[in-house]
């Protein structure tokens, strides 16, 4: 039983503040991730939790207990480092022994935990390498069989697995929500920049910029329903395409005309006095589809393609001032560069912002 | 090699002849110093080293058989025998008859003396020396040779130079100095320099910046204010005056920034998640510096230890400071100083007392060196 509730964290270094009042709910074994671009505060918050920064301001409570002041070492809670930071010196089994042997447990208990962590983890026959004797993926496989023996009630995971090559990320991946899977009362809050680490971890994802947090949810919740433009732009990949856009009636359906192009009428909720007010409209490139008919959204001309084998990139100049509209298409679609092409999309797949950024409350269907 | 700019072939060997230069001309002396040490000593005051091999040449003076010992043969009266013991290696090169010209003839070859009196001296100075008359007189025929002596190489200088000049004791005395010396500044650094690289407590800036400082202080000044400060303490606790725990104690003081400001650099240059991950995991900061910053620190350790290592071995002034002059206490520094004064003119003494001091830092720099294998840190974070 791990609960975590943090109140108005702030965390200011001298006159710079970093964390303006974060206030986050984590339920006992969720598998929280905290993403978001460079620079927005999300290593620097799972520190805080961590306890290896102080918090300035606001409460942090770990199971019922305020632990703002309490030392890493008593907060239950255990590690796993971006670079590792496994003890050179030691051999694997010292290293992930390490904890134990510092708070002076029996030699047969230490012995138990960590051979069962480097079962779990098949580490067993690398137990008596020193760390430069393995891989890169090995290596932070120990990080995490450290973190096991510990038996924490919260496992926090700093950027894991931003220094593996691409297939090893997917296959740690993996590793790491099996792992998860077999430990359903464990608390696990995850940091990375990478959203696709975000959306196939997560049970529940907060998305952070510039120290406030932009939206808490599901990852279906936050690709279908964001909560503003930076959401949409940040969780989907190639980055859903915006363009700006009237209101030309308002109400529990709104018809938006589309600056250079045509218009739509979008099940999205607008309040009534919001009649000719300037927002932004957005499609995701998914969803976009090639039509032959009058009745589409945007026409323009092919700028370029790219194949990527399974899908195609298609950007598509808009006559706007060289920002392409993407789509993204089968990749056998035949769709020749230089060519006329017209798109529409679904109305359930369309988005609006108002000019503050927030989107307005799309209607929510039935399975989606 | 492609690509790089300047690295032709004739570059390259330049550059290790160049090298090779160098270092033969580096090690010079001490190859000369040590050839030296190992030279008999008639033979050092006759010629250089670098003609160590080929042996010496030396002109001495000899006198043949008594001419009661003449025999007639062939109708001459004949006087034999050889100026060599048995067993001598020598070789007779040249010989004469008067001290002018003691070299007037080559060996194996027939010298007439005038009168009909011929000599022939070979070169394992066997002799035949044949007059038509009978010789006169109670006293042999004067001769003067130029011998060739094959070099003599031996290890008696080292016996001598050991067990009866002293060196032996001063050497002793020399390590009772040194390796505590070494010790002690090491302890207090390591602690120092963890401390000031990794804990934050007020004041810290202050204190790196004063030690920095520190270094800047000429031993010389400090010198005679810090003996008159310890002989006060010291008469103050009824401690005598010049003993090691005072040299230990010039050289811990002496040494410390230093060896601070190194340890510090290299402590903080360990990396930070280790020690975050440490601190998770439950450690105090006593267990961090242990158990990790203490085991990582082994190449920087033992760079200090051989600095410092030299410096106090090689050290003069602050051990005739501090120290006295009598057995119990003269350094091998000192002791050669004293050398030089009264056994300027043995070079064999010398050379081989030289070579005893020079010894020692040699094998604890050989043997330390394997420490600064960098690379200890690999494994543990990305990229290393």
């Amino acid at each position: 039983m791990a609960d975590l509730h943090l109140k108005g964290v702030r965390k200011a270094y001298g006159a710079v503040e970093v964390l303006h009042g974060i206030d986050l709910d984590i339920r006992s074994g969720e598998f929280i991730v905290f993403v978001g671009p460079s620079g927005c505060g999300k290593s620097t918050l799972l520190r805080t939790i961590a306890g290896l920064e102080d918090i300035s301001s606001g409460t942090l409570e770990i199971d019922g207990q305020v632990v703002n002041d309490v030392p890493p070492s008593k907060r239950g809670i255990a590690m796993v480092f971006q670079s590792y930071a496994l003890y050179p010196h030691m051999t694997v089994y010292d290293n992930m022994a390490f904890s134990m042997t510092i708070a002076r447990a029996g030699r047969e208990e230490i012995d138990r935990r960590v051979r069962n962590a480097a079962e779990i983890l098949q580490l067993t026959k690398y137990l008596d390498r020193l760390p430069k004797a393995l891989s890169g993926g090995q290596r932070q496989r120990v990080a995490i069989g450290r973190a096991i023996v510990r038996d924490p009630k919260v496992f926090l995971f700093d950027e894991p697995l931003s220094n593996l090559d691409a297939a090893l990320r997917v296959a740690t991946r993996i590793e790491i929500a099996k792992l998860k899977e077999s430990m359903p009362k464990t608390t696990m809050i995850y940091v990375t920049h990478d959203q696709v680490e975000a959306m196939t971890l997560a049970d529940r994802i907060v998305v952070l910029k510039d120290g406030h947090i932009e939206q808490v949810g599901s990852p279906m919740e936050l690709y279908r329903h964001p909560g503003n433009l930076f959401v949409a732009q940040f969780i989907g990949s190639p980055a859903m395409n915006i363009v700006p856009a009237t209101i030309e009636q308002a109400g529990p359906r709104t018809a938006v005309s589309i600056a250079g192009h045509g218009g739509v009428t979008v099940p999205v909720e607008t309040p009534a006095d919001s009649r000719g007010a300037e927002i932004s409209f957005g499609v995701r490139p998914e969803d976009l589809v090639v039509t032959g008919g009058e009745d589409f959204l945007f026409e323009g001309t092919v700028d370029y393609v790219e194949q990527l084998g399974e899908v195609q990139l298609v950007y598509v100049e808009l006559g706007r001032d060289g920002v392409p509209l993407v789509a993204k298409m089968p990749g056998g679609a035949d769709v020749k560069r230089r060519s006329t092409i017209r798109l529409t999309a679904a109305p359930e797949d369309l988005h609006i912002f108002g000019a503050d950024g927030r989107a307005f409350a799309r209607a929510r269907v039935e399975g989606k | 090699m492609a690509g790089k700019a300047g690295r032709s072939l004739l570059g390259r060997w330049g550059v290790h002849l160049a090298v090779l230069a160098i270092v033969v001309v580096w090690t010079l002396p001490t190859m000369g110093i040590l050839v030296s040490s190992l030279r008999d000593r008639d033979q050092i005051i006759v010629s250089g080293w670098w003609t160590a091999l080929s042996g010496s040449e030396q002109t001495e003076a000899g006198r043949l058989a008594a001419p009661s010992t003449q025999v007639q043969r062939d109708g001459r009266f004949v006087v034999e025998g050889r100026l060599f013991e048995e067993g001598d290696t020598r070789e007779v090169r040249a010989f004469g008859t008067r001290a002018t010209a003691p070299t007037a003839w080559e060996a194996g070859t027939e010298a007439d003396l005038g009168d009909g009196v011929t000599l022939r001296l070979e070169p394992d100075s066997s002799y035949v020396l044949a007059s038509p008359v009978a010789f006169e007189g109670n006293r042999g025929q004067r001769v003067y040779l130029s011998v060739l002596s094959p070099p003599r190489f031996t290890t008696e200088n080292y016996e001598t130079v050991l067990l009866s000049e002293g060196i032996g004791r001063s050497f002793v005395n020399s390590l009772t100095v040194t390796i505590p010396a070494t010790i002690i500044p090491i302890l207090i650094a390591a602690f120092a320099a963890y401390a000031l690289a990794w804990m934050r407590f007020p004041g810290r800036a202050i204190l790196i910046a004063v030690i920095i400082g520190l270094l800047v202080v000429p031993l010389q000044m400090s010198l005679i204010p810090l003996l008159k400060l310890y002989n006060g303490v010291g008469a103050f606790f009824g401690v005598p005056a010049k003993t090691y725990l005072g040299i230990w104690l010039a050289h811990t003081g002496f040494g410390l920034p230093f060896a601070i400001f190194l340890l510090r650099s290299y402590i903080a240059g360990l990396p930070r998640e280790i020690m975050e991950s440490a601190r998770i995991d439950g450690a105090s900061d006593f267990d961090i510096f242990v158990r990790i910053v203490l085991p990582l620190s082994f190449p920087v350790l033992a760079s200090f230890a051989i600095f410092q290592f030299l410096w106090v071995w090689n050290d003069l002034l602050v051990a005739m400071v501090f120290l006295g002059t009598g057995r119990d206490q003269l350094v091998l520094t000192g002791k050669l100083n004293a050398l030089l004064g009264s056994r300027g003119g043995d070079w064999e003494i010398l050379t081989t007392s030289a070579f005893v001091t020079i010894i020692v830092p040699l094998i604890v720099f050989f043997s330390l060196q394997r420490y600064f294998v960098r690379g200890l840190l690999a494994g543990s974070v990305k990229g290393g």
